[in-house]
């Protein structure tokens, strides 16, 4: 799922500072459940805004609404009548959210309510950690499942490097080196062999260097 | 509510945005939670709206988790002489005053 | 001889042990303390690697300092990380570098930047040290470009090194990973420097079991230690080191503690010499103490370096 942090309250009250209502929207896709942006913390930010605003005597009206989810225009569009009696949204989707609604209404304040962070999935209850790297060419098939351009600090695809020690990473004792975990897999597996392969340099235009990418269904489209 | 392990952010937002001066939550002692551990997230949930509270200014004090249980009459009347002496050293909450449109 | 004219290539071609050392660039423009060691240096030394960026702080380009390195005298080996440079950047550089007169090359991954003092700037990592290795050899015995497209003329032929690091893990995987590096190209090593002798003993049981000390040059690299404190952060903050605390003991209770360093790197030096099979030459990383490498080779029963024509 796509992980997002909730921005510090004074960073996102400092953008509503001018604004008498504000709609804000959370998200129930990945927000919800990587519980950062669902209903519960769209509801809390909001009424953290209101105590906040109630002190320092500029009070603001507020009003909350959890999209089934901001990355698809349908659920967008039925935002209308809520966004029309708003002076600002605030999204508390991923970086989709506040662009589609942005464009969707462009006469519209709009601002995001998070940083959204990386693509991973929940460690345990709690802690959510980074696994890929979008990177366009997935190459997990190579490396016993594990990926090297996200979990190695340095993308090598040749690892590892000389800074790995105790397995884990020159960066820091907490995170552990990619590189020793694809080479107890691959042990694991029986196929150390076959990282005796040079892998070449990776084609990096099918990750974002290549410019913003697209997915196609033709088989779906209408009209 | 059976546990304090039921406790929502937002119920303890919704009690000062009404006003209240000070809020407690009481629990039962650690290690005897019916519920197992019902009473240890409550405490991580008080703990995270304190935080909450300090940073939007009305102050993190205001708020409290004590354990006890449902026998310790005298340790209750306490917990509430404590919590109200705080409370009263604190003053009205500030949003009390602003309900009222500002005390003399 | 397979690069275009590499006085490190000739010397361990003829099977004398050869020696390195390593000069770390400035925080600023001026050569003139790179010229000075240079000079220091040249009659004790085959050549000398210039560090690229270490520990990702902004220094003088190792490109740039081997100029005046060479203008001094001696021959340089330019490192080059996958850090701060792109496949395009790279070439462009290995040109320059060519055509200004370098003739020895190191592929390193390069320390992660939040080491350094631009901890916020964007990671490259185009390429990895491996595939950088075989590209390079590939630009020079195929005279083609990382993209496959020719080089019609004048192709940089460098005599191509990379490290190995003993003391970082998975130990068992390192020789293999060694392997490869000379599988993919690498034709001379410098190892990370040693404290743990029993464990480069081992390291070095291993590539001489499979032969790899005949496929490339390894040079053990050694680096004198000026007090038990020094020890102690490299023991504690460096990844892939090992310092044993008997070393670390011993700076402690020496009465001169730059000496007994010294001593140290001596012993190191010796000892290999006489009991460790598969080394070719020693790297002397004596940075910020390049003072302290002529006595080092001397004493070692290094000097005086052979005279290339």
């Amino acid at each position: 799922m796509i992980i997002a942090e909730q921005k510090p309250l004074a960073e996102i009250a400092g953008y509503i500072e001018n604004c008498k209502k504000v709609l804000f929207v959370g998200c129930g896709g990945c927000v919800t459940v990587c519980l950062s942006g669902g209903e519960k913390e769209t509801e809390i930010l909001a009424s953290a805004m209101r105590i906040k605003r109630r002190l320092e005597g500029k009070p603001l009206e507020t009003v909350t609404y959890t999209a089934t989810r901001q990355c698809d225009p349908e659920y967008i569009d039925g935002l209308e009548n809520m966004v029309k009696e708003a002076d600002c949204v605030v999204s508390l989707a991923c970086g989709v959210g506040p662009q589609y609604i942005a464009e969707r209404y462009p006469d519209k304040y709009v601002v995001p309510a998070m940083n959204t962070t990386f693509v991973g999935g929940s460690k345990q209850h709690g802690v959510w950690e980074e696994r890929c790297g979008l990177c366009g060419e997935c190459i997990l098939q190579k490396t016993g499942g594990i990926c090297p351009i996200i979990r190695c600090s340095k993308s090598i695809l040749n690892g590892p490097c000389g800074g790995s020690q105790y397995g884990k990473c020159e960066i820091s004792k907490d995170l552990d080196c990619a590189w020793q975990l694809i080479y107890d897999r691959m042990v694991a597996l029986g196929q150390l062999d076959r990282l005796k392969e040079v892998l070449p340099p990776k084609d990096w235009t099918k990750s974002r260097d290549g410019g913003p990418r697209k997915m196609t269904r033709e088989d779906v489209m209408i009209g | 509510m059976p546990c304090t392990g039921t406790t929502d952010h937002r119920v303890l937002l919704r009690a000062f945005e009404d006003g209240a001066d000070g809020v407690f939550v009481a629990g039962c002692m650690e290690g005897d939670c019916h519920f197992l551990k019902g009473n240890i997230r409550a405490r991580k949930r008080v703990n995270a709206v304190k935080k909450l509270l300090d940073e939007i200014g009305l102050g993190g004090e205001r708020l409290e988790m004590y354990n006890l249980s449902s026998a310790q009459g005298a340790r209750f009347a306490q917990i509430v002489n404590e919590m109200t002496a705080r409370i009263r050293e604190l003053g009205p909450s500030p949003l009390n005053n602003a309900k009222e449109g500002g005390a003399a | 001889m397979k690069s275009g004219g590499s006085k490190l290539e000739q010397i361990l071609e003829s099977g004398q042990l050869a020696v390195t050392a390593e000069i770390g660039p400035p925080k600023h423009s001026s050569p003139e303390a790179i010229g000075h060691h240079a000079h220091m240096l040249k009659d004790y030394v085959d050549a000398t690697n210039i560090t690229d960026n270490q520990t990702a702080v902004v220094r003088m380009s190792s490109i740039g300092a081997g100029v005046h390195v060479l203008q001094n005298g001696i021959e340089p080996i330019v490192q080059m990380t996958c850090r701060d440079r792109n496949r395009i950047a790279i070439q462009s550089d290995l040109l320059g570098a060519y055509g200004l007169g370098m003739r020895n090359l190191l592929c390193l991954s390069g320390d992660h930047q939040t080491f350094g003092n631009h901890p916020t700037s964007k990671n490259v990592y185009d390429v990895d040290s491996m595939q950088l290795i075989q590209l390079v050899r590939r630009m020079r015995d195929e005279k083609l470009f990382f993209c496959g497209e020719a080089i019609k003329d004048h192709e940089p032929r460098f005599f191509v090194g990379a490290v190995a690091n003993p003391f970082a893990d998975p130990f068992e995987y390192r020789v293999d990973r060694l392997e490869k590096k000379i599988e993919a190209g690498a034709e001379f090593i410098q190892t990370q420097c040693i404290y743990d002798m029993e464990r480069f003993s081992r390291f070095m049981e291993m590539c001489v079991a499979r032969g790899l000390h005949e496929r490339a040059y390894i040079l053990a690299g050694v680096t004198p230690l000026k007090g038990w404190r020094g020890a102690k952060y490299l023991q504690s903050n460096v990844s892939g080191m090992i310092v044993p605390e008997e070393i670390v003991q011993r700076l402690k209770n020496a009465e001169e503690p730059k000496a007994e360093g010294v001593n140290i790197c001596i012993e190191q030096i010796k000892y290999i010499k006489d009991n460790i099979k598969g080394v070719s030459g020693f790297h002397i990383m004596a940075i910020a103490w390049e003072e302290v490498v002529p006595e080092i080779v001397q004493r070692s029963g290094l000097y005086p370096r052979p005279k290339i024509s």
